[in-house]
């Protein structure tokens, strides 16, 4: 690093910035001062550009179902695969980009605040943000909702690692209670702007929406797209930009839990959680939407994998992870079925299940450590 | 009781450079160094001056708070220097050696002969209790104090370290005196390795329980060992020797001499033809030059092992507990691109987002380049807990020590853990935090409170 950069010179003021861009391209060449004097070869670098790779699959699916949507929500128009997919990168692109300058602006600002090194946690948290709104929020509205996540969901809690919310959910909680008329309902989920006409029978709701009046509103909804089951899992409905397809999160899974970023104990009891309440909701007669309708319905496989397994707001000990996914599962259907306003529920599961995760722990360990005491004293 | 315990967790970290089982050379060195920093929890009191004449065993410094524990010089000859730092804190008290050694003799009394009490005191003149480390702390032991039971590792798993089979052949009968010994004060545990128990220089002990472990790195942690057999609980207190240390008591009671003379391995990447040599604790890193070439620059030489050794340059001493010397290179080149290729195939890593764990049976050259930057803990406690065979959340703990919250600190078995035990935390460690140092912070600050 140049001097000037470093204490005491001219630039100081920018030395988090350009370390951040410097560790960025290059493994520094810092060697160990205490305690192991060697070290594993990972960092949070690698562990979060692998995570980041796992969305990859969904961010490319929702761009082209973004155009695919607005192709079929558009009578006047008949667009090809490409096509389609360029008109969703069109329309996501300035997502992403405000979503990044927002964000890495405070998370750089606040850095060097701080003296301390730009953590790598926004890059995950700004390639999600865009996957998990309506692709026609309205940006001013998403920049606003960026900084509030950043600053009071994260930084001031002391930043990555530190806080007690996923900061993309929060942006995403932020639009939605801030902004409810351009955010629920069947407002915002397809994209139309320049839209010439609507097809015959248009619906702007996507399936969750529609779910809420029962399985036959859902069958015979009418909408432009098919409601089916297979096309609600290979994600050909509309929703937030990344939500809509199960196959697209499944390959994320994979990679995810392949290497081991995201916890596959919090998943399976996630989806354990949401078909037990959803199997109990049908036999007891409450809902008549099967219960694995859930599963590929409005964000719960992406939250699931994406958003719940965030190492730093979930639970932390592997009981605790069993406990809290099923608490996620659990609520985000509890929410669907018996909450007349909101259709999605995994939001605010999510949420609150970060809440409670450290109190998670803190029952695990302490019955833990009762236990082995118990243990100990009659040996 | 000799079930084996098999221990899943853990990490033999493949670094390359184990030191062949063949002795290259007997050093007396010219000068050894007692250093106080050696020792944890000892308040020095000096007992010498420059230019007395001392013999190996004489006392040279002496605890402050409990003046019966001695440390002793290690050679005989004079006293050339005794160095200080700032506020002149006592750093060395150097000897410079004779060719013709002489020794204190010592009459500590036949073992069958002699009760506890006697043991204790034996070992306190001559020189050798500061080998006995109580546990929670990790400090020297307290002769007031009756412990509930010794423990003994009779192997060391920790990278690169001394193969306690060779360095200790040929002291079966040293070993034996020193547990005998120390049975007279409590209860001895003797933990083998159970693949090589056979080939052990303490194999068929007598006066000792014995138990044998089975497992990766820190299987041989003496610290892990009493975790699995008799874990501390608060107001207990236990003792451990190292086999180091034992072979020196035994040695007081057989011959009457205080010798530390210890076979050391000499090991690492960067060592030329690592193998063993017999010297004395304090000797000048400057004897080892032949291992590290001429040329010794952008080379560390860590005294004890790699994971928990000290780094103390080609200026320092052989630590009084260390039977390892470690040597390798330091990591000051930059990597281009590093994290971000998709294969790196000369680095090691446990963790999955790299492919090395396909690989088990390779042997990397590794340096001391951090990987990464320091960041706040990100991933969850199970991370740690892979390399932890012990039954805490090492995260917790961690995250306690941190707080400064003695409570939680208690909670999540501060008595049980030595820094040592959470090297392979701080070795995993994605972001890169000195778990070690964490540890060692909360100790210190226990051993404030709870004085």
């Amino acid at each position: 690093m140049n001097k000037i950069f470093e204490k005491g010179g001219k630039l100081y003021f920018l030395h988090s910035t350009v370390d951040a861009f410097e560790t960025f391209l290059r493994v520094p060449p810092t060697v160990t001062r205490k305690g192991a004097h060697i070290r594993d070869a990972v960092d949070l670098k690698r562990i979060i550009i692998l995570a980041l790779i796992a969305v990859v699959p969904t961010a490319i699916f929702g761009m082209w179902n973004v155009g695919f949507q607005h192709d079929l929500a558009d009578a006047s128009v008949n667009m090809n695969v490409l096509q389609e997919f360029w008109y969703g990168l069109l329309k996501v692109l300035p997502l992403y980009i405000v979503s990044y300058v927002v964000g890495l602006f405070i998370e750089f600002g606040t850095a060097q605040i701080r003296g301390e090194e730009v953590n790598e946690g926004f890059l995950m948290t700004g390639f999600l943000i865009p996957l998990i709104v309506p692709v026609d929020v309205p940006l001013w509205m998403l920049a606003v909702a960026v900084a509030f996540a950043t600053i009071f969901g994260k930084e001031v809690f002391g930043g990555t690692g530190m806080n007690i919310w996923n900061p993309a959910l929060l942006t995403r909680a932020f639009l939605f209670f801030s902004y409810p008329n351009d955010m629920s309902g069947a407002n915002g989920w397809i994209s139309l702007k320049g839209c010439g006409q609507l097809v015959d029978g248009f619906t702007g709701a996507t399936p969750l929406a529609i779910a809420t009046d029962g399985m036959d509103a859902l069958t015979n909804a009418g909408a432009q797209y098919s409601t089916s089951f297979w096309t609600m899992f290979w994600g050909g409905v509309p929703g937030a930009v990344g939500e809509t397809s199960t196959i697209a999160i499944l390959l994320g899974a994979i990679l995810i839990i392949w290497t081991g970023v995201g916890s596959w104990k919090t998943m399976i009891s996630s989806v354990a959680g949401a078909l037990f309440i959803g199997g109990l909701a049908n036999l007891l007669g409450a809902s008549d939407i099967p219960c694995y309708y859930h599963l590929v319905m409005g964000g719960f496989a992406f939250g699931t994998v994406f958003m719940a397994t965030d190492p730093v707001t979930s639970a932390q000990t592997e009981t605790g992870k069993y406990i809290y996914g099923f608490f996620i599962g659990a609520m985000c259907v509890i929410i669907r079925l018996f909450n007349p306003g909101y259709a999605e529920g995994m939001m605010l599961a999510i949420l609150l299940g970060n809440t409670f995760a450290p109190l998670i722990d803190t029952c695990v360990t302490s019955c833990h450590i009762k236990a082995r005491n118990r243990k100990v004293v009659v040996r | 009781m000799s079930e084996t315990i098999r221990l899943k967790k853990g990490l033999n970290v493949p670094v390359k450079g184990d030191a062949e089982c063949r002795l290259s050379k007997t050093v007396l060195p010219g000068i050894v160094a007692v250093q106080p920093s050696d020792f944890k929890g000892l308040l020095p009191r000096l007992l010498v001056k420059e230019g007395d004449k001392v013999l190996a065993g004489s006392p040279v410094l002496s605890d402050k708070k409990n003046p019966q524990i001695l440390v002793c010089a290690p050679a005989s000859g004079t006293v050339k220097e005794i160095v200080r730092g700032e506020k002149r804190k006592l750093l060395a008290v150097l000897i410079q050696t004779e060719d013709q050694q002489q020794y204190v003799e010592f009459n500590p009394g036949k073992i069958e002969e002699i009760d506890g009490a006697q043991v204790k005191e034996a070992m306190l003149s001559a020189g050798v209790w500061p080998w006995i480390i109580q546990r929670p702390y990790g400090i020297i032991a307290d002769p007031a104090v009756t412990p509930k039971a010794i423990f003994i590792s009779a192997f060391d798993s920790a990278p690169l370290s001394a193969d306690a089979d060779y360095a200790f052949e040929g002291e079966k009968k040293n070993l034996q005196a020193g547990i005998d010994a120390l049975a007279k004060i409590a209860k001895v545990h003797v933990s083998f390795n159970a693949k090589t128990a056979a080939k052990s220089p303490l194999a068929g002990v007598k006066n000792a329980e014995t138990h044998f472990f089975e497992g990766k790195h820190p299987a041989g942690n003496v610290g892990v060992q009493i975790s699995n057999i008799d874990p501390i609980m608060k107001g207990e207190t236990v003792w451990t020797v190292s086999l180091t240390g034992l072979c020196a008591i035994g040695k007081l009671f057989n011959s009457g001499k205080y010798d530390a003379c210890r076979k050391v391995a000499v090991a690492g990447p960067k060592a030329i033809m690592p193998s063993y040599i017999c010297t004395l604790p304090g000797m000048p890193m400057s004897y080892i030059k032949p291992w590290t070439g001429s040329d010794a620059e952008g080379i560390r030489i860590v005294s004890g092992n790699i994971l928990s050794g000290t780094n103390v340059g080609m200026d320092g001493y052989l630590g009084f507990f260390d039977n390892c010397i470690t040597i390798i290179g330091e990591g000051t080149e930059a990597e281009l691109f590093g994290w971000i290729r998709p294969i790196r195939y000369k680095q090691f890593s446990t963790d999955h987002c790299y492919f090395s764990w396909l690989m088990p049976w390779r042997k990397y050259d590794m340096d001391t380049n951090l990987h990464g930057g320091p960041r706040a803990f990100l991933v969850s406690d199970s991370y740690y807990a892979k390399v932890l065979p012990m039954d805490i959340y090492p995260l917790f703990l961690v995250k306690a020590c941190l707080a400064g919250d003695i409570d939680k600190m208690e909670k999540f078995g501060i008595y049980e853990v030595l820094p040592e035990d959470l090297a392979l935390c701080e070795f995993v460690d994605p972001s890169k935090n000195n778990i070690q140092d964490i540890i060692s912070k909360g100790i210190d600050l226990m051993l404030k409170e709870m004085a």
